[in-house]
């Protein structure tokens, strides 16, 4: 038997395609990992998997057949995507919307990012093994969706909001449900902490893992609860309050080192903020229209641009709008937080280890099709 | 002695159908059994389709196994690729002949019986290593390497687990351990011991918190991410098998084996003690599957060598201590 003789190996760095079909990587993102042993040298995300070209789709549609393509970039906060796409929208043409349908927005935009939060909570225990409470989370979500359903008649690419107003006026059955799901939620939290918070295994997985230190944020670009998990209490809807949510008393909880565990205790806390916000809201609920019925048919926005920025379940999202006068966007540019929060990546990869890669990955809470768009 | 000879073949070969018959049942029985369990704990019902509540589901599992086509990735190494999944599946067997299920009801009741349990079971390793390399694969080969590197770091403590044992009993023939605890179990005696052995059986079969050989959200499918069919089938097969042993072996060792619990039978045969033991630390090691998340690879290797190996080895000089001067 002829062996072939073979150099001695000198490199022992190697490179690991992790995804686009990996389990862990929420969506279709790749990840070129340059490893030593198990030890991360290099990072090189590689996205483009899930492009769709909904920017160019814009240019091609009026504001309003453009309404269902704002919900399907960010799969898990449609409804919200859907709002900041109404809401600038609206700004741009002039729109009055009357206060009941501003209330009614905010309800439903803050179940949905409770929505989005738990979804994380759940797929973020099970990046890091524990498939339980994956389930727990999706029982109490599919209680949103329901409430939700109700409402927008969709469960995740929501297109309810209108130039104006929403699509449909919310009734008692609604607010009881959504009342009820708060109380549910509230009493889960001693489930989760005991389960998840204070174990003893996700403490050591999480804390000082995947440190995104304040300069390094401001440098990339890093919004959302990541920002806030530094320390850097930056939230739209409290620095350019939109909306209605400068009546609202809610804090923004900021962590302190910036590692996942103080991203996984900032997105749990904003839940419970969001709770409090749905619960203002449904006691201020003014009576009146839900929709502006004199709103004009066809939105046909002067000629100029425009600009909004809005808090989606990831952070600072924005949409850049030039119009030429006509009923179709000239341009409609995205601004998605996980792009930023994705970058930051290559810094933070350096020198960990495969398994808490997925698990920084997964604090992050990045959603690829939003990147791809 | 020509008929002692042959009554002696006569009960290997008997033993040897009966224990592939459990086995291959056990194991069944045992899948259908964890998603069960984690079903309840999950709030879901788990499999419900196949026979009254699912019972014949792996059944059913295993016939769709069976007829799957058998893939071999081009770049393997075929030899060592088909040749992986029996070699794990032969020391599993093997640790079959000494387990004593009763008084009387053990196919071969030799005096090294532990050490031969232990001898055996480390080599199922090998075979992961071979069926991780062969399928030239970077995620295999990592699921791979991290398995021998684990398994090195907890067969060490487990061993000196086991051998503080031996020394209160004199003896490693398992019909004596567990008459030694007719009367005390020797959790009682021993908890740190007891305690180190199942956390290191944990870690031994690869079982959560300790999969991290298999870790589905890092490594995918970690040493058999190439194989498919009845190849994966055995690998799957041989997992809780050896789960079914680690917790035989700690119910022998440490629960007082087919005895009840202080002495006390309750006129039930020393079997039905035994294999409900065994059942409660199966179901035990499910419970904590399905409810911590996983640990981190190099904080199990830390954990194994600056904390499980010292406690061990203080626990056997205690143990040797005591046993000197009282």
């Amino acid at each position: 038997m002829a062996e072939q003789f073979q150099e001695p190996v000198v490199e022992q760095i190697y490179t690991l395609n992790l995804g686009p079909q990996h389990p862990s990587t929420h969506g279709v993102l790749r990840v070129l990992l340059d490893l030593d042993g198990e030890f991360i040298i290099k990072a090189d995300p590689v996205i483009g998997y899930g492009h769709r070209g909904h920017e160019k789709m814009a240019e091609n549609r009026t504001y309003k057949q453009f309404m269902p393509n704002s919900s399907r970039m960010d799969y898990l906060s449609g409804l919200l995507y859907n709002h900041g796409f109404v809401l600038a929208v609206e700004r741009f043409a002039g729109v009055e919307v009357p206060e009941r349908a501003k209330y009614i927005r905010v309800i439903c935009a803050e179940l949905n990012r409770i929505s989005s939060h738990l979804l994380w909570f759940g797929t973020y225990i099970m990046d890091l093994g524990g498939f339980t409470p994956f389930l727990y989370c999706f029982d109490d979500r599919e209680n949103i969706l329901d409430i939700l359903d109700r409402v927008t008649g969709s469960r995740l690419t929501y297109s309810y909001c209108r130039f104006g107003g929403v699509n449909r006026d919310l009734d008692g059955e609604f607010i009881s449900m959504t009342r009820a799901f708060i109380e549910r939620l509230r009493s889960r939290w001693t489930d989760y902490h005991n389960l998840v918070t204070k174990n003893v295994i996700f403490i050591h997985r999480t804390r000082d893992v995947g440190v995104i230190t304040p300069e390094l944020a401001r440098q990339y670009g890093v919004v959302g609860p990541n920002l806030r998990a530094c320390g850097i209490p930056f939230d739209v809807r409290k620095s350019e309050p939109y909306e209605v949510y400068d009546r609202f008393d809610f804090v923004i909880p900021t962590g302190t080192k910036g590692d996942a565990l103080d991203r996984y205790n900032v997105r749990l806390e904003e839940m419970e903020q969001s709770c409090r916000i749905i619960e203002q809201a449904l006691d201020q609920l003014p009576e009146g229209p839900h929709i502006n019925e004199v709103a004009p048919f066809k939105v046909k926005p002067p000629r100029g641009e425009i600009y909004f920025a809005f808090e989606s379940a990831r952070g600072l999202t924005a949409y850049y709008l030039v119009s030429d006068g006509s009923p179709y966007p000239y341009r409609c540019h995205i601004r998605v937080p996980s792009f930023g929060n994705l970058q930051v990546l290559t810094e933070v990869f350096r020198g960990t280890l495969v398994a808490d890669a997925i698990s920084i990955l997964g604090s992050i809470d990045v959603v690829i099709p939003e990147i791809d768009r | 002695m020509g008929s002692e000879m042959a009554s002696d073949w006569i009960r290997i070969i008997v033993g040897l159908i009966i224990v592939l018959a459990f086995s291959q049942l056990n194991a069944l029985f045992l899948v259908w059994l964890e998603r069960k369990v984690a079903g309840h704990i999950q709030l879901r019902y788990g499999p419900m389709e196949v026979g009254p509540h699912g019972i014949l589901q792996t059944i059913a599992d295993g016939i769709k196994l069976v007829g799957k086509e058998l893939i071999t990735p081009l770049s393997a190494d075929w030899k060592l690729f088909v040749i992986a999944p029996v070699l794990v599946f032969m020391p599993v067997l093997v640790a079959f002949l000494v387990l004593p299920f009763d008084e009387n009801l053990v196919i071969r009741d030799m005096n090294l019986g532990v050490l031969l349990i232990f001898a055996f079971s480390t080599l199922s390793v090998l075979a992961i290593l071979a069926g991780g390399w062969a399928a030239n694969n970077k995620y295999a080969l990592l699921g791979a390497i991290r398995s021998v590197a684990q398994n090195v770091a907890y067969e060490i403590p487990l061993l000196l687990a086991v051998l503080s044992v031996a020394l209160m009993t004199q003896s490693l023939r398992f019909s004596e351990i567990v008459a030694a605890q007719c009367r005390v179990w020797f959790i009682f005696l021993q908890p740190v011991a007891g305690l180190i052995f199942l956390i290191c059986a944990t870690a031994e079969t690869n079982r959560a918190p300790f999969d991290i050989p298999e870790a589905e959200s890092e490594l995918i499918a970690g040493f058999h991410t190439e194989y498919s069919g009845m190849r994966f089938g055995l690998f799957f097969l041989a997992e809780y098998t050896n789960m079914f042993i680690v917790s035989a072996v700690a119910t022998a060792l440490f629960f007082g084996g087919w005895h009840g619990p202080f002495g006390f039978s309750f006129g039930l045969p020393g079997i039905v003690w035994f294999l409900l033991k065994v059942y409660i630390l199966l179901f035990v090691i499910m419970w904590v599957r399905w409810t911590f998340p996983r640990v981190r690879f190099d904080q199990l290797m830390n954990f194994s060598w600056k904390v499980m190996l010292p406690l061990s080895l203080l626990n056997l000089i205690v143990t040797a201590a005591v046993l000197k001067f009282i």
